[in-house]
Parts: structure tokens; C-alpha cells; sequence
């Protein structure tokens, strides 16, 4: 019973998501398919050095950190691009805070 | 009607000559500012030439000749020699990797500055560039200081800006960019745990880090301590931290639907936050993520460097703050240091959480080491020109209130909303008026106090070279002591090139830059074993101390003596330490045999260990047979 109630919520989760999803214009889903494909790079790189070991720790440094690094600013970009967002760029509170919304959430 | 001094201030004199140039009233304020923005520039500048004028143009103090010598270096070998440079003349016989010890910011800026002079045909020394490059960029700092307290009280955008500096040129040039970067992920947390943050946040943090610390890993010193030291897990922290808030607050935008969100807030940040957890814990536990560095972790615990590490303990600079240093250094900056927190705390912002933050994490590190007075003093002076800011702008509101007699309707100036709004009686204004006056006038009194205390400050206190010492002589007459800068040139032009120099470590960057000859042990304090080494040579017995010179190629042994002189802080001042950090290496010199009833003497009464030890024995060569003070018997120090 718990099971499917979890797996229900799970997939209702994942429906709706995807439909908000879908409602993205194209110019911010090529910035994240850039996004994914960055963070992919560097999981792959990963995966590589714990197969072949880290020597020598600076070319897995600089490709991962890269890698890592431009997904981060393409986001950055992202947000600044976003025209839906705009209001809030210069703002400097949201209406709720995040903690408070995870305490209320564990109750 | 009586002439007040307001009407003074409003004189026919200035206020003509402005409306002769035809300004607008902001066009008048636009320049006030920048002639007043001017003259501190040239104030900062100039300030900072005392010793320049007094004595001449050379490089100050002990670490600075390191400085100087790598500049020297790099200008005649070129960047590529400079970058892989191994030095054999320090540390003999070890030698010491210069390029990848070092921070080369301070290094390259000089070069720079002294290639571009070159290039436009100005043929400078490179010691006039070093010595100036330091009232140079102190110019620019104020103007720094006037650009982010212009942001930190009237609008918050420039702290990207200000984050970026710190963190990147910080790190490239100094040691001390560790408490940058543990100062600004702390004020990324407490902005994320309040609830002030937006999308600028994100874009300013993730900037300033990625690139902060891909370029710091450049330098060799820094290396990968940014992935495995201890001291910067909290920059990371925050990072993965960030990545995850703000992933969390996308989907909760997408959903648009509070229930199912919690449902996957709840799954997500437990998951991430026990990951990360788990991350750390194995690092630290398996050792890949190194704990603290005993330099830093003495900040938190001033306690641990006596005990533990006795080189970092004796340093003079590392000793905890008296209250006379900090009056000494801030003056009235001291009082209107928490009147310009009250200010901060009533105007919460962005921009006034971090220069609050900021301001008192910096004062509790001033307190436990003086040196770091030096990194409270930005964060002081913004918190303080904040108090007198509010301050004043309050008082001048008050005196300006009388200037329209009939406040009809909302009026143009500032202040006639106020008055009307509180629709006083004439007659308390008059009395509150003369009270703003008053005060202004004090408050600009304590002004110009402060700016001849620092003056007199700078040329008292902060512009002795400490290699050069002046004296009265018996008719008032100067003495100049140019004894350090002399034995440095005895030994450059009477010995073999391939001499190698004992002395304690304070001295070797003096002697390999102006002596030119091989030291075996500097200021860089790298090796601990090695500084012992001589620090047991020097309080042995000569026999013993003539082996572990031998063994080390010594050919001259310099020391510094003041007995002659009263000069006060030379070897045998320094001498318990040669002693303490000799024994915490070799346990067969140890600190009692020195003293005569756990007291540290010098004279006949002084332990026979003492007498006969080779510091005490050279210093004291003959000493007997000198008279230092005219109507003094000899051999009185």
C-alpha cells in the first residue's frame, strides 16, 4: 500500500514535471541540453579516473573543473536570459524562505 | 537678522564662484566629490614617502628583500626563468624551489608596472619601482574603499565586484586569502539561511568561484589545496549547497504545486545533504582532505603555537593584541566602530550583512594577532565612515531645517518635509539647530584629530626602515647606524663568491639580496629541522658547535649585537628562541640550562651554559676592553 502510494506520487511528479517542462522556450532548452551535456563530460571523466587512477591529478583536475565550471555559468546564463524571471533578478527576497518550506515539508 | 554660522557656510563667496561656472546643483556635487576623491589620492600617496624623504629610497624591513630579489630576477631572466626557478644560494645545502613557493602577485605587478615605464622611455631602477609600487597601489585602494562603500550604503550591486577582487587577486598574491574565502561562503550561508537571496546571488558566487579557483590553482604554492586542504572545504560546501538550493527552487517554480513539491524537497535535500555529509566525513577520516594547517588553526586557538609549533609562536607579530596597539592604529575609529554597526544593523541589506560580517570576524582575528590588524583595517574604516556618514547627514538635515521659513506643501529640499511633517513651535528649533551645529562642529574637530594623529602615526612609527636606525648623538646632532646595510656589503666584497653565511633566519633574505653569498637558513621558514639545526649550533659549546658547522660548509657566521649601541632587538634578545627551537628538534639543548632561576641573565651571574655557548661567545668577543658610554667603566652594556 505505502509502495504504490510511492511510486504513484513519484510518477505524478515526474508527469508534471515534464509538462512544465515542455512549456520552456528553445533558446532555454539549447542552453540545457548544453548543461547536461557538460555535467555528462565530467561524470564520464570521473568514472575514467576511478577506473585508471588519478595520475596525473592535474589533467582530471582541469576537465572536470571545466566542465564543472561551464555548466555553472551557463546557468548563470540561463537565469539572466530567462525573460519570466526577470522580476525577481532584482530582488533581493523571495517570498518564503526554502528552509523553513524543508521543515514544513518533514512534518 | 542675525548672521548664523549657516548662512556663513552658504557664504556669497562660494556660492557665487559655483553659480559663475553655471552648475546645476548636481553637477556642483559631482565635483566636490571628485576634487575630494583627488586630494586623498594624493594624501594617500604621499603620506607613505616619510621614509623616502628621510633617510632614502630602499626596500624596508626583512621579507620584503625576498620580494625585491625575485622582482630583480624575473625583470633580468624573463617570466619562463623566473616561473622554474631553483635558488642553491638559501638553504644551503638544500636550495629552495623558488617558483613553486611563491605568491607572484606583488612580483609580476612591479615587473609590469616597471615594463610599461621602460617601454614609454623612462629609464627607472627596479628598486624605485618596488619601493613606490607600495604608496601606488595604497592610492588605489582608497578609491576601492570609496566604490564599495559607495555600493555597501546607498545600493548593493557592486559586491560581484568585490568578491572577485578579494578572492582573486588575494590568492594570487598573499596567504591570507584563506580567511577571504572561508569569510564569503560563511556570508553566502547566513544570506541563504535569512532569506535574502536571488538570482544575483547565484550568478555572483558561482562566477567568483569557478574562476577564483581554477586561476589560484595556477599558482604552484596553491596547487591543489583547493580540492584537498581543509581550509577550503567550506568554499565548497556552499557551492554544492547553492547548486542544490537553487536546483530546488527551479523545480518548485516548474511544478507550481506545493504539495508535490515537498514531496520531492523532502527526497532531495535529505539524499544530498547525507551525501555530502558521508563525502566529507571519508575525506577528512581517510586523510585526503588534510585538517588545518597549524597556521591557521593557532587563529582559532591562539593556545596551539606555543605548545606546538614554537617558529610560529616567535614571531613578534603573532603575539596577541594589546588594547594600546589597536587605539594606536584606529583611534577614534575604535568608538564609531559600533555606531556604525548600530547603522548597519538598521539598514539591513545584502551589502550591510557582509560588511557586518566582515567587519566582526576580522576584529576577532585582530585581537588574537597583531598583524592582523592589517585585515580588520578595510572593514573598520567602511564601518566607521558609515557612522560619521549617517551622522553627519542627520546633523545637517537638522541645521539646513530653518532655511525654508513657511514649509507650504511638500516643498524641493530635503529637509522641509521633516520639519513640516513635525510642525514644531519656532521656538525648540533654534535650540536644535545651534545643537546640530555644535555637534558638526565637533564631530569635524574629531575628524581633523584623527588625520594628524595618523599622519604623525605613519611618520613615527611606520616609516622606519628597520635597516637603517637614527639616533641623537650627545649634541643633538643625528647618528645615523647604517650597520646592518654595511656588514651586508663587507661580505659582498670580502669574501669568496662561494661563501656560505650562518646567521638566524631573519636575517638570510638580507644577505642573499645584498650580500649576494649562499645562507643556510632564511625567512621563508620552510624547513623547521634545519632552522634547529642552526639554532643548536648557535647554544652549543664551541667545540660541538664547530662540528655541525663543518658539516654544514659554513664559512662565516654573522650575528647582530646592540650592546654597544642599546640597540635592543638583536641576537641575544632573540637568543631563548634560538634555544626553544633548537630543543624542540635536538632534545639535548634545553631551555633551563640557560636560565638562573627560570631567569634569563646575561652578566657575570649568568648560567654557565649561557657563558660559554658560541652566540654569547661571539657577541661578546673582547667586550670587556670597549667603553660605550663616555664616563662609563668598559664592558657595560
Amino acid at each position: 500500500m505505502g509502495r504504490s502510494a510511492t511510486t504513484k506520487d513519484a510518477q505524478d511528479l515526474f508527469h508534471s514535471l515534464r509538462s512544465a517542462y515542455a512549456a520552456t522556450p528553445n533558446n532555454l532548452k539549447i542552453i540545457d541540453l548544453y548543461i547536461v551535456f557538460a555535467v555528462v563530460t565530467a561524470v564520464i571523466q570521473v568514472v575514467y579516473m576511478a577506473i585508471v587512477g588519478s595520475f596525473p591529478f592535474n589533467s582530471f583536475l582541469s576537465g572536470v573543473l571545466s566542465c564543472v565550471g561551464t555548466a555553472v555559468l551557463a546557468v548563470s546564463l540561463r537565469i539572466q536570459v530567462n525573460k519570466e524571471i526577470q522580476g525577481n533578478a532584482s530582488q533581493s527576497k523571495f517570498s518564503v524562505p526554502l528552509i523553513d518550506q524543508y521543515r514544513a515539508s518533514l512534518v | 537678522m542675525d548672521k548664523s554660522p549657516a548662512d556663513l557656510l552658504a557664504s556669497p563667496g562660494l556660492a557665487s564662484l559655483l553659480k559663475s561656472l553655471k552648475l546645476k546643483t548636481k553637477q556642483q556635487e559631482l565635483l566636490i566629490r571628485v576634487s575630494i576623491l583627488c586630494l586623498v589620492y594624493v594624501l594617500a600617496f604621499i603620506t607613505r614617502l616619510f621614509s623616502v624623504l628621510r633617510y632614502e629610497s630602499m626596500i624596508h624591513e626583512f621579507d620584503p628583500y625576498f620580494n625585491y630579489r625575485v622582482t630583480q630576477y624575473l625583470t633580468q631572466k624573463g617570466f619562463y626563468e623566473f616561473w622554474n626557478w631553483f635558488d642553491s644560494e638559501s638553504w644551503y645545502p638544500l636550495g629552495r624551489i623558488i617558483g613553486g613557493t611563491l605568491y607572484p602577485g606583488l612580483m609580476v605587478t612591479a615587473a609590469l608596472i616597471y615594463w610599461i615605464l621602460r617601454f614609454l622611455r623612462f629609464a627607472v631602477h627596479i628598486r624605485e619601482v618596488c619601493v613606490l609600487t607600495a604608496p601606488f597601489f595604497a592610492s588605489n585602494t582608497t578609491l576601492v574603499a570609496y566604490f564599495f562603500g559607495k555600493e555597501l550604503w546607498d545600493s548593493g550591486a557592486g559586491l560581484v565586484a568585490a568578491a572577485f577582487y578579494f578572492a582573486l587577486v588575494i590568492s594570487q598574491a598573499w596567504g591570507g586569502y584563506v580567511f577571504i574565502i572561508n569569510l564569503i561562503p560563511l556570508y553566502v550561508l547566513v544570506l541563504l539561511i535569512t532569506g535574502r537571496y536571488s538570482m544575483r546571488l547565484y550568478v555572483a558566487y558561482n562566477s567568483m568561484y569557478v574562476l577564483g579557483m581554477l586561476l589560484a590553482m595556477q599558482i604552484r604554492f596553491v596547487g591543489f589545496q583547493h580540492v584537498q586542504s581543509g581550509e577550503h572545504m567550506a568554499a565548497m560546501g556552499v557551492f554544492f549547497l547553492m547548486q542544490v538550493f537553487y536546483f530546488l527552487d527551479w523545480v518548485k517554480y516548474l511544478l507550481n504545486d506545493p504539495k508535490k513539491f515537498h514531496t520531492f524537497l523532502r527526497i532531495t535535500v535529505t539524499s544530498a545533504v547525507g551525501l555530502g555529509a558521508i563525502a566529507l566525513g571519508v575525506g577528512t577520516a581517510s586523510g585526503y582532505i588534510s585538517p588545518w594547517t597549524g597556521r591557521f588553526y593557532s587563529l582559532l586557538d591562539p593556545t596551539y603555537a606555543k605548545d606546538h609549533i614554537p617558529i610560529i609562536a616567535s614571531v613578534s607579530e603573532h603575539q596577541p593584541t594589546a588594547w594600546s596597539s589597536f587605539m594606536f592604529d584606529f583611534h577614534i575609529l575604535l568608538l564609531l566602530f559600533p555606531a556604525g554597526l548600530y547603522f548597519c544593523f538598521k539598514r539591513l541589506s545584502d551589502a550591510t550583512i557582509f560588511i557586518v560580517m566582515y567587519g566582526l570576524t576580522s576584529m576577532y582575528f585582530a585581537g588574537v594577532m597583531v598583524r592582523l590588524i592589517l585585515v580588520a583595517t578595510p572593514a573598520v574604516c567602511l564601518i566607521s565612515a558609515i557612522a560619521v556618514s549617517a551622522t553627519i547627514k542627520n546633523l545637517t538635515q537638522l541645521v539646513r531645517a530653518k532655511s525654508k521659513p513657511n514649509p507650504v506643501g511638500p516643498g524641493k529640499g530635503t529637509s522641509s518635509t521633516k520639519s513640516s511633517s513635525k510642525g514644531s513651535p519656532d521656538q525648540s528649533m533654534p535650540i536644535q539647530r545651534n545643537g546640530a551645529i555644535a555637534l558638526l562642529l565637533g564631530v569635524f574637530y574629531l575628524l581633523t584629530r584623527y588625520a594628524v594623529h595618523c599622519t604623525w602615526v605613519t611618520s613615527e612609527a611606520y616609516s622606519s626602515p628597520s635597516i637603517v636606525l637614527a639616533a641623537r648623538g650627545a649634541h643633538g646632532n643625528r647618528v645615523i647606524f647604517d650597520d646592518y646595510r654595511e656588514a651586508y656589503f663587507w661580505l659582498r666584497q670580502n669574501t669568496p663568491p662561494d661563501a656560505k653565511v650562518m646567521s638566524w633566519w631573519d636575517y638570510g633574505y638580507q644577505i642573499t639580496a645584498m650580500g649576494n653569498r649562499t645562507v643556510i637558513v632564511d625567512n621563508n621558514t620552510w624547513n623547521n629541522t634545519h632552522i634547529a639545526t642552526v639554532g643548536r649550533a648557535m647554544s652549543s659549546y664551541e667545540d660541538e658547535a664547530y662540528e655541525i658547522m663543518r658539516s654544514l660548509d659554513v664559512d662565516y657566521v654573522l650575528v647582530v649585537f646592540g650592546g654597544v649601541t642599546g640597540y635592543s632587538s638583536d641576537d641575544i634578545n632573540k637568543f631563548l628562541w634560538m634555544v626553544r627551537i633548537g630543543g624542540g628538534v635536538f632534545p639535548v639543548i634545553k631551555e633551563p640550562d640557560y636560565l638562573v632561576n627560570g631567569e634569563y641573565r646575561v652578566d657575570k651571574g649568568a648560567a654557565p651554559k649561557m657563558l660559554n655557548c658560541l652566540m654569547y661567545k661571539l657577541s661578546y668577543y673582547r667586550f670587556g676592553e670597549l667603553t660605550t658610554e663616555y664616563g662609563k667603566p668598559p664592558g657595560v652594556a
